[in-house]
């Protein structure tokens, strides 16, 4: 029996870790240990991707190979421990644009290697694919974390006519993979050059997208570093890379489109980013007027509700005010108060953004409701607490059509007997439309940073206490 | 086209793979709640690190004298290295968050 069975094997059991694991990973309850059998999938299969024997082709080169091991795990420890939790969406940005370099690498690299002695069309299209596809993920990663990062501005780098544009850019890179895989003869300077268009039209893809779309776009990214993996795996003939990869790939297209769905938005819609130049809706009327209301008024009001629905957005990230915000929510249990949270789909800048917030700041996840499990909470409630949250609290989506967010599902916090909004200023969302909620007759703004009013919230209902 | 139906019949078994992967990803991914959403997406994304696979073997293979291509190499695996284990890692940061108050009542 030739000893590559048991390397085989060792791919085939690591792959049913990564399956088993990814499973595993979709309940509360055991997702800590299914990311551990993952990892432990991914484990074994780069202690079977090291010793496989190769044969021939072997040059042994271990040196470079633990050389690689060491420094990037090393890297990437150090980064996942010293990441802070509200820098999570751009950390997992950067970590999924190193994924894509790799692909990117590896079909540079090979492409190289099939050198005059081309191979068929279609061996040369899986190698020139990866490298789209890794570079195309590569560039949309970087720009993505630049933008989470608060580095590059989200929404000042698009272009007149932007989406032709990227409709020509992305003509010419696949016009280049039919060219790079129909001969191989074009010289290094053409594939260089090939790799800098791709890269650009990654960075250029992201571009115009920005704000309470990144949900989208940064697990769309995931998928198609997944792809790129799965191709590579095509390349090399390696079973579980392709598995590994198909299942990213799969998994990170139907996150996306689960929060396209929460947006009442085709995918389509978001790439090519219609928030940007939708008609701003209605035009508010100038004399409504918007209440403002004290601390002091707003702590009474909080502490003698019986419910409370705290509705967290990405203000609450940004102000890193989600510890403060549980010690509010303790103060008002201790006054009787139930104190629930409402988390809509695409709140924050990542899928699931905000889940990870509260749960920094010791929130246990049964007083998280989702969009549905809030509406219905909405109905009996007494006080809303609207924490930099906007356009996913705009009735506007259920009532003005003409709106450019009209028909997304929202929290009906209208429907509740009073509703505090903390807010920086009455500037616009990310939509960029005005929010009659403000100007509800049952609605309070408390304007000032989300941290600082958190905390003369509290100290207001220690008072009272 | 007959360059791709030759392809396609010597390599039927992994389309096959490739197909129900598909499904199984899917079918894995369509019923996690909210609460996951972050977690499963760091945790796959470290996944689509097998890529380090490929650079593993692309080094293996190449000849010890090329320097170019095994600095490359040593680059796509260093990368690729980054992904897995920041991936894993901060993921089990995140979900040590959501176990930890299950001990508090």
């Amino acid at each position: 029996m030739s000893p590559a069975v048991w390397f085989d094997l060792a791919y085939l059991v690591g792959s049913v870790c990564i399956v088993w694991g990814l499973k595993r990973m979709s309940s509360p309850e055991t997702a800590g240990p299914g990311n551990t059998l993952a990892a432990i999938g991914m484990g074994l299969a780069i202690l079977a991707a090291v010793f496989y024997p190769l044969g021939e082709d072997d040059n042994g080169n271990l040196i470079w190979i633990f050389g690689g091991l060491l420094l990037g795990s090393g890297v990437g420890y150090v980064l996942a421990k010293k990441v802070a939790m509200t820098a999570m969406p751009q950390m997992v940005s950067l970590l999924n644009g190193m994924g894509g370099a790799t692909a990117m690498i590896l079909g540079l690299v090979e492409y190289l290697r099939i050198g005059s002695n081309s191979g068929s069309f279609a061996s040369n299209l899986t190698v020139v694919f990866a490298l789209l596809v890794g570079s195309v993920s590569f560039g949309g990663s970087l720009l993505a974390y630049l933008k989470l990062e608060g580095k590059v501005d989200d929404k000042k780098i698009t272009l007149p006519f932007h989406s032709a544009f990227n409709l020509v850019l992305l003509a010419l890179v696949l016009f280049g993979t039919w060219a790079l895989s129909f001969s191989t003869n074009w010289g290094t300077g053409l594939l260089f050059l090939f790799t800098a268009i791709s890269l650009f039209y990654g960075l250029s893809f992201v571009a115009p997208i920005g704000g309470a779309d990144m949900p989208v776009v940064i697990s769309l990214l995931n998928s198609f570093t997944g792809i790129s993996a799965a191709t590579a795996g095509f390349v090399y003939g390696n079973l579980m890379m392709i598995v590994g990869g198909i299942l990213v790939g799969a998994s990170g297209t139907i996150l996306t489109l689960m929060m396209c769905k929460a947006m009442n938005r085709s995918l389509m819609n978001v790439i090519v980013g219609g928030f940007g130049n939708a008609v701003p809706g209605v035009a508010a009327d100038s004399n409504q007027q918007v209440k403002s209301v004290g601390l002091t008024d707003a702590a009474i009001q909080l502490a003698y509700s019986k419910t409370v629905l705290v509705v967290p957005g990405y203000g609450l990230a940004v102000a890193q005010a989600q510890k403060v915000c549980k010690e509010l929510d303790e103060l008002l249990e201790a006054n009787g108060v139930d104190v629930r949270y409402g988390i809509h789909p695409v709140a924050g800048r990542m899928p699931g953004h905000m889940n990870v917030l509260l749960a920094e700041a010791d929130v246990p996840y049964p007083k998280l409701l989702d969009l549905e499990e809030a509406n219905d909470f909405l109905n009996q409630c007494d006080a809303v607490v609207v924490i930099g949250a906007n356009d996913v609290v705009n009735p506007a989506a259920e009532r003005d059509p003409s709106s450019s967010i009209y028909g997304m599902p929202v929290l009906k916090v209208w429907q509740a007997k009073n509703t505090i909004v903390m807010k920086r200023s009455m500037g616009k969302g990310y939509a960029g439309i005005e929010n009659p909620l403000f100007f509800e007759k049952n609605t309070y703004m408390l304007f000032g940073d989300a941290k600082q009013t958190l905390q003369g919230l509290v100290s207001e209902v220690k008072g009272l206490g | 086209m007959e360059d791709f139906i030759e392809i396609a019949s010597k390599n039927y078994l992994l389309i096959f793979l490739l197909v129900f992967t598909v499904i199984l990803g899917f079918e894995i991914i369509s019923k996690v709640p909210t609460v996951l959403h972050t977690p499963l997406m760091s945790g796959s994304n470290a996944i689509s690190g097998i890529v380090v696979i490929g650079a593993i073997l692309l080094i293996r293979q190449s000849p010890s004298s090329a320097w170019l291509e095994l600095t490359a190499g040593m680059l796509a695996l260093a990368l690729a290295m980054v992904n897995v284990v920041g991936g894993f890692a901060v993921t089990q940061r995140m979900l040590e968050m959501f176990k930890k108050k299950k001990s508090k009542p």
